[in-house]
């Protein structure tokens, strides 16, 4: 389609009909693929061209307009390009600018990054647009601090709104910002509260490096926000999208040639501070020019031999620890910490001591706090614990589990009874790791802020490692063999570490209500109960177990929070892989048809992708289940 | 067959408190009393009488906050005493007096010790920390009048200085100022111009002490690590790293080098005094008399080399004078 330029009036909504048309019909891709790169070449230099490329969109009927704004949008490899394309459209065209606006930035969410720096880019990119450009960041930010959206909204749609939100930042001007400051700090403190209370640490990760965005933004001298996270590739790539400059954007694709070379550098990034390093390399004392040798010859050294490494002596009985760890006198720290050392080993050697203290041993630890700055002093107290536990599980079972009810302890100290009681299980059930406790889901001390559900991935690794191995587990018995087989520890107290543990989960108490603020603990106890499901199969309890699992799950079903909701699916994961298939279905036939269907439905609308996913595999794992049952000859 | 490391000559009890810091005064002429200063925890100044090995007097200048420093200016009659109570005091001790002539208020909240240096008779440099974190002050006394300020540059994040050395190549010549800082660099500042003249970073922890050789440009720091640095002073200079040496318990609190420069004491944080021949590090010996950690380790000025004496103060409340390598 070439015209003849030169000042002739001509008409080309025709050609916007038939390009609407087919952008309607999905040969978007093939058209555009064609159309854009010709219309960048011809309109980069050229003016009549611009023109009649925007008189060509802004002809497209509103019906087909979508279509066409979303393919120039996603094939423009520029947001420059994607200015000299469309001009003014949004601003002139109705459902252009609900296209762009509105239902690019807050109801899709698949584009990629690429795709929404073009977007955004060219909003900012005309004074006429940038008022457009203000309004969808405030529309961004109202989505972005609204709790029900935290909530119930995917991670991925969350990511995408956090992304989107970076990259208008970027591109505001020192007037703009002064102008909405207010409006800014106003949104990012609600929206942080939310983020921060979510118990997904991606959406909390989220939450953090927005924030520190925004108060980067807002407030270019004095103090920023700063939180402290691990950092990974995510927030990463998410804090380079605040830092472009304005003229050069990522490009998906470029045949042009003089731009693909400032195109190609990629996103400019923090530029490191460059710190002058004024270590100098070590001179070699130069042993040939120094002459006067004598003089140091002349001092005779004395006896060194004794002169070892300062060691303090740990105490060596069980009982002399008990007084080290509660005494109050401060001078003896070395001493303090020479004990929180060692405890863990002298408890596991001296099992019949243990076993005298074993509760006043496991109230003490609950309660040890940080003295001095011991490296790892959360694991060492945690690993303590799993110790006295283990080594004395039915009345430390007892206390501990007592206590996660009780009034006046932290949130910390809550799940670090959960977490105590998961180790401890799995030592006693798994004789391979007696002596060793396994750190893998011990969360790192660093991590203040996150209490982690990293453990529970860990515990879910677990479960879904199982499942695929299970098959194999059926047929040909167990698939672990154990050199030295023991008898299962856990036979006879899986019962006291669990039971309790379910019984009072719907009294609150006055500062801890599992079902209502504290879902966090309620999330942690769930995947607890999980595990312990889990490792409780070939004890006898187990159907009972199940039994009450089952029950405790179905008044949860419909919990708010995708965390516990994902624990609860891990339950019911457990449980048909622990509890023997005859005792499921001959005493829970009815509760698991109404779990069938509670699962298809989870399935099909929940919004979270780990739900789905293991409410998929469950009804895998109920079906395998009645397959192997219908296959055995009854 | 090497000797067993020898006792110490003796022990001074009856500070009843940690011992900071040290002094001795032995240069005077017979029938002048060989005298040792000692700062305590307890705020109090004790005056030791090395023929008696009995306290001549206790001096109560800083209202019972810890006393980190005492130095003497010129002889046994003047001294100057740092405290916790963010003060410095000047005391006249002549003819038996006791009373404190001035105070500078330093408002520093830290462990700095300062630094004293003679320019002129009647005249001295005085290096402090100031109020404000990563400075030093420089005055001179007795006039109390501010020479300068030296600030680090802005992002050099040195932390607070933790101890100060000044020194001058030779009466006369322009008085230069070594700092040891929080973050394991040693500063060199010229103190006429207020710059900094070089700076090396020889530690990852804090360096808790140094001290330096002005002959032979060389200096030694010591930190909370288990690495002592060696680091010498070229023509240009700048520090550079000559050597280090790894110790067995980490932790030095105190740093000196003897006055004939042959020998280096450090006191250690594992109760443990070493000592050290200077020229090239040589461990010569190990003495383990204290229970606690030893905060300071101080050489006696006797102009008669063989009563030299080397005394330490430690948290177990003794002092204790050894003689070693005096015949040297």
């Amino acid at each position: 389609v070439y015209f003849i330029p030169g000042g002739l009036d001509c008409s080309i909504s025709f050609v916007s009909h038939v390009l609407g048309k087919v952008c309607v019909h999905g040969w978007q891709k093939e058209i555009l693929g064609v159309l854009v790169p010709r219309l960048t070449e011809l309109t980069k230099s050229d003016c009549i061209w611009q023109r009649i490329c925007w008189q060509l969109v802004e002809c497209v009927p509103d019906r087909w307009m979508e279509a066409v704004v979303l393919g120039f949008v996603q094939r423009a490899p520029g947001a420059d390009v994607l200015s000299r394309l469309l001009g003014n459209l949004v601003v002139k065209n109705k459902k252009a600018q609900f296209v762009v606006a509105q239902k690019m930035l807050l109801l899709q969410y698949g584009h990629t990054t690429a795709v929404l720096q073009n977007l955004l880019g060219y909003l900012s990119l005309d004074s006429v647009r940038r008022t457009l450009l203000l309004r969808v960041l405030q529309e961004l930010l109202e989505t972005w601090s609204s709790s029900s959206a935290v909530k119930h909204s995917p991670a991925e749609q969350q990511l995408y709104i956090s992304k989107a939100i970076l990259i208008c930042l970027s591109h505001l001007k020192e007037s703009e910002i002064a102008s909405c400051r207010q409006e800014l700090l106003t949104s990012m403190m609600e929206g942080v509260k939310c983020h921060l209370e979510s118990s997904l640490p991606q959406l909390r990760r989220l939450g953090m490096v927005v924030a520190e965005s925004i108060s980067l933004t807002i407030n270019t001298e004095g103090p920023v926000l700063k939180f402290e996270y691990e950092e990974d590739d995510e927030t990463r790539e998410l804090k380079s999208l605040l830092v472009q400059t304005p003229s050069f954007y990522v490009v998906p694709s470029l045949p042009d040639d003089d731009r693909s070379e400032k195109a190609g550098a990629a996103l400019p990034l923090v530029p490191e501070s460059n710190e002058k390093s004024y270590t100098a390399a070590p001179l070699m004392p130069d042993e040939e020019s120094d002459a006067e040798l004598d003089s140091d010859d002349d001092l005779i050294p004395y006896d060194m031999s004794e002169d070892k490494e300062l060691k303090i002596k740990a105490p060596m009985y069980i009982r002399d620890c008990i007084e080290v760890l509660t005494g109050s006198r401060s001078e003896d720290v070395d001493k303090w910490e020479a004990t929180v050392k060692a405890l863990e080993s002298l408890v596991r050697r001296n099992p019949a001591a243990t076993r005298e203290v074993s509760v006043e041993l496991a109230k003490i630890l609950l309660h040890l706090e940080e003295k001095t700055c011991i490296e790892g002093f959360v694991e060492l107290r945690q690993r303590a614990q799993v110790a006295v536990l283990t080594t004395d599980p039915i009345p430390v079972a007892k206390y501990l589990t007592s206590q996660f009810y009780s009034l006046n302890y932290s949130l910390r100290q809550r799940m670090d009874i959960l977490d105590v009681l998961v180790l401890a299980a799995q030592e006693l059930s798994c004789p391979k790791f007696h002596g060793k406790t396994k750190h893998s889901g011990v969360q790192k001390p660093c991590i203040q802020l996150l209490p982690g559900s990293d453990s529970s991935k860990g515990w879910r690794r677990i479960v879904d490692e199982r499942i695929k191995s299970k098959t194999r587990r059926f047929d040909t018995g167990q698939s672990h063999v154990e050199l030295a087989s023991r008898p299962n520890e856990f036979n006879s107290v899986a019962g006291y570490f669990f039971f309790p543990l379910i019984q009072h989960f719907d009294r609150p108490l006055t500062t801890f209500d599992l079902l209502g603020e504290d879902h966090l603990v309620l999330g942690r106890l769930v995947h607890t109960l999980a595990v312990l499901m889990y490792l409780a199969v070939n004890t006898v309890a187990v159907t009972a177990m199940g039994k009450a699992l089952l029950e405790f799950v179905w008044a949860l079903r419909f919990h708010t929070d995708s965390y516990v909701r994902q624990g609860l699916l891990s339950c019911i994961s457990s449980l048909l892989l622990s509890v023997p298939a005859e005792r499921i279905l001959v005493d829970m036939t009815e509760e698991l048809l109404e779990t069938q269907s509670w699962l298809g439905d989870v399935m099909e609308k929940d919004p979270d992708g780990d739900c789905r996913r293991l409410a998929l595999q469950n009804l895998l794992l109920m079906e395998n289940l009645k397959k192997k049952l219908e296959a055995v000859p009854s | 067959m090497a000797l067993p490391p020898p006792d110490p000559l003796f022990v001074l009890r009856g500070t009843s408190a940690a011992v900071h810091t040290l002094h001795f005064s032995c240069g005077g002429p017979e029938p002048d009393i060989p005298l040792l200063f000692s700062g305590s925890e307890n705020g109090l100044i004790h005056v030791w009488n090395l023929k008696t090995h009995r306290v001549d007097t206790a001096l109560d200048g800083h209202g019972r906050k810890s006393v980190y420093c005492v130095e003497t200016m010129g002889g046994k009659d003047r001294l100057l005493s740092q405290g916790r109570d963010q003060r410095i005091c000047l005391w006249d001790l002549a003819e038996g007096r006791t009373s404190v002539t001035d105070s500078v208020f330093t408002e520093h909240v830290g462990f700095c010790r300062c630094s004293l240096l003679k320019v002129a008779q009647g005249r001295w440099l005085m290096a402090m920390a100031a109020r404000s974190l990563e400075e030093v002050q420089i005055l001179e006394l007795p006039s109390k009048t501010s020479v300068c300020t030296l600030k680090p540059e802005v992002g050099a994040k040195l932390g607070m200085p933790m101890c100060l050395k000044l020194w001058q190549l030779s009466c006369g010549s322009q008085p230069v100022l070594l700092a040891g800082y929080e973050d394991g660099s040693v500063v060199l500042w010229n103190v006429s111009t207020g710059k900094a003249l070089s700076r090396l970073v020889c530690h990852q922890e804090p360096v808790m002490s140094l001290d330096f050789d002005s002959e032979k440009a060389k200096g030694i720091s010591g930190s909370s690590e288990k690495v002592l640095s060696i680091w010498s002073l070229n023509e240009q200079q700048n520090l550079q790293v000559y050597k280090t040496h790894q110790l067995v318990n980490a932790g030095i609190s105190d740093i000196t080098i003897r006055p004939d420069k042959k020998i280096l004491a450090t006191a250690g944080w594992d109760h443990r005094i070493r000592i050290f021949g200077w020229k090239k590090l040589k461990p010569l010996a190990v003495l383990d008399y204290h229970t606690a950690t030893v905060h300071c380790v101080s050489f006696s000025d006797h102009s008669s080399p063989r009563d030299r004496l080397l005394a330490a103060g430690s948290k177990d409340q003794r002092i204790s004078v050894w003689s070693i390598y005096a015949q040297t």
